[in-house]
């Protein structure tokens, strides 16, 4: 009798076991206040309805993943990257192909999900400066942020090379609609890089990642600095100086994508449904200003229309910016990105 | 051994033999550490410069290493990366070398203290300290903060974000490499030495100079080419601290595997970075033998 229940009991503890093996995703972000608004908005909530036990971590960008995939050890099911970042990652066949039989996308965005990413928030590159420094009259335009006359201070701008060239033309007097076709020839490339070196001496910090960013406005480090938006929002919120624009912003977004021969791709793509459905997403910009890529979620009203108007997606926001051209990142970054490395070592 | 010393000529067959018996067990004995060198140092180093010479396609081809040369940054990087490992080399010997003579004087009691407070950073988190030197050092950080209310300076100076913030770091971090073996050298030598100086003659300086000094540069040297070597491979103070436009190699070798689709351009980063410091080990051992001949360290 005892053995029986002590067999019935382990055979138990096995299923429960073998579910729980299941239904696990390890699950890697940016970290920071953007992580955290993903684990509150959509992580921790999604966990409880489906059981599926998600292990965060935050992880360095698709690099990894590339290390990962060629080493045939793959550990991560579900990476979050900005979308290009992941088209090149997809072009380099690091990326299982999504399943839009489970993953719903009925209801997105066109042109916020690809066969290999599915869009989880809309952000903006802006450049944001210190409201004690400069009062109501900060910086308006790029050119403003180029001008050390106006607006004396020391600037921040982006260590790497994507989200750094567009700024740098715009303030060079190029059109916005014209942006990536001047980028698309060296020469071009060199144009920006050289108003970036206009600027250098001013610049302190360039900068590698959102949260150092936003901790470099909330120390008061740098008066001026390029970011992403929601950063800046939550800065704000722990009580930085801290001011920005969606004028001339780059529009862009981050998506969700699952690393080859990953260990749970089955409950990874049931978890990117998840989700993805409105009353997830509309609760993400309770947490961070990021804006959602499935358009039911301003429908279940709990966005309400001052918190929409303040979304980078939001229409009228969205009129004012630079939507980031993946095409151009796919066929240039390389190139652009050696070149800037050249001027950051100057 | 001198009774035997006479009769060398007759028997230097059969001590030949022994020597070369004696050799080969020798030879036996090291031969597990010596497998275990060949499997993680030989292999991998030898698989690092196949791989350096493997294109994007996949073919063999130059390319990595023709990158190195058509973009300038390489060079530069290399020159701040033995820029910097120089710099505090030095200053950790300017640092070190003081302190370490000034533990050696004291009483053994004193003297373990002083190693303990030495050591005590080693026992935190290399990420921490530097992220500490960030808070402290930043503009509206605490050096700065106080700098200005004792009227030293007015404006915030830039004491990091670059390389000075890079320096300071780096030589807070490495100055337990060079203390220790510089004290270890210092402890072992004989006092009797400098007494026997100063009863010849020499004034305190003199024996100093003269034979306390040379006496411990087999310390100083082993430290210095630790700090040195150590300090090339540096990554993590030079990113936090450096204000992103201190590239060291190491942190080329991270951005070229995260932009590259193939391991070859990182891995002729570290090729050439490995073939330079075994140059400058090479000359340094040069060096440093006809120091230790001058210094009359026997």
């Amino acid at each position: 009798m005892k053995t029986k229940m002590t067999l019935t009991l382990a055979a138990g503890l096995m299923a429960t076991t073998a579910v729980a093996m299941d239904k696990e995703v390890n699950f890697a972000s940016w970290g920071g206040s953007y992580q955290e608004a993903q684990s509150k908005a959509l992580l921790e909530p999604a966990a409880e309805n489906t059981g599926i036990k998600i292990n965060q971590e935050s992880y360095g960008g698709m690099s990894d993943v590339r290390l990962q995939v060629s080493s045939g050890q793959v550990t991560l099911d579900i990476v979050v990257s900005g979308s290009g970042g992941a088209a090149r990652a997809a072009a380099e066949g690091l990326l299982e192909p999504l399943d839009y039989d489970v993953i719903d996308v009925s209801t997105f965005y066109p042109g916020l999900y690809t066969d290999y990413c599915v869009g989880g928030d809309v952000f903006s590159t802006v450049f944001a400066y210190n409201t004690d420094t400069f009062g109501d009259a900060g910086p308006k335009t790029w050119a403003d942020f180029w001008d050390v006359e106006k607006f004396p201070g020391t600037r921040a701008y982006r260590g790497k090379v994507s989200g750094a060239l567009e700024p740098a033309l715009l303030a060079d007097g190029v059109d916005p609609a014209e942006v990536y076709n001047v980028l698309a020839s060296e020469e071009g490339i060199e144009r920006a890089i050289d108003k970036i070196r206009e600027l250098k001496s001013h610049i302190s910090v360039f900068w590698t990642s959102g949260a150092q960013h936003a901790q470099l406005m909330k120390d008061g480090e740098v008066d001026m600095t390029t970011g992403w938006n929601g950063r800046f929002d939550n800065a704000k919120k722990d009580g930085a100086k801290v001011s920005y624009s969606f004028d001339g912003a780059l529009l862009d977004y981050d998506c969700f994508a699952i690393p080859k021969g990953a260990p749970n791709k089955d409950t990874a793509m049931m978890l990117l449904n998840e989700i993805s459905k409105p009353e997830y997403q509309d609760d993400l910009p309770k947490y961070i200003t990021y804006g959602p890529t499935n358009k039911a979620a301003y429908e279940t009203g709990v966005i309400d229309a001052a918190t929409a108007a303040s979304l980078p997606s939001s229409p009228e926001n969205a009129a004012k910016q630079v939507p980031v051209s993946l095409e151009w990142y796919g066929e240039w970054e390389t190139i652009a990105a050696e070149m800037y490395q050249e001027m950051l070592t100057e | 051994m001198a009774a035997t010393d006479i009769n060398t000529g007759l028997n230097a067959a059969g001590l030949r033999t022994d020597e070369r018996m004696e050799r080969l067990k020798l030879f036996g004995l090291a031969s597990p550490a010596l497998l275990l060198v060949l499997v993680i140092l030989v292999i991998p180093v030898g698989w690092l410069f196949y791989v350096s010479f493997i294109g994007a396609d996949g073919s063999f081809s130059m390319e990595n290493y023709e990158r190195m040369i058509k973009r300038k940054s390489y060079a530069r990087i290399f020159q701040t990366t033995f820029e910097i490992s120089l710099l505090t080399t030095g200053l950790c010997i300017l640092i070190g070398y003081p302190l370490a003579y000034f533990m050696s004087q004291l009483p053994n009691k004193w003297a373990n203290l002083c190693l303990i407070t030495v050591l005590l950073p080693f026992w935190t988190s290399l990420l921490v300290r530097t992220y500490a030197w960030l808070v402290l050092l930043q503009k509206k950080g605490l050096v700065n903060d106080w700098g200005i209310s004792l009227g030293l300076w007015e404006e915030p100076i830039k004491i990091v974000h670059n390389m000075n913030g890079t320096l300071i770091g780096m030589v807070h971090i490495m100055l337990p490499f060079l203390i220790l073996p510089v004290y270890g050298a210092m402890r072992a030598i004989d006092r009797d030495y400098l007494k026997a100086a100063s009863n010849l003659g020499a004034s305190p300086a003199r024996a100093f100079w003269t034979v306390f000094f040379p006496l411990s540069t087999p310390g100083l040297f082993a430290g210095s080419l630790m700090v040195f070597v150590l300090c090339l491979g540096f990554f993590v103070t030079p990113a936090v601290l450096g204000g992103g436009k201190v590239i060291m190699v190491s942190m080329k070798i991270v951005s070229n595997i995260e932009l590259f689709v193939n391991w070859g351009a990182a891995s002729a980063l570290g090729v050439v970075l490995l073939v330079l410091t075994v140059i400058v080990l090479w000359i340094a051992s040069r060096f440093l033998k006809l120091e230790q001949m001058t210094g009359g360290g026997h």
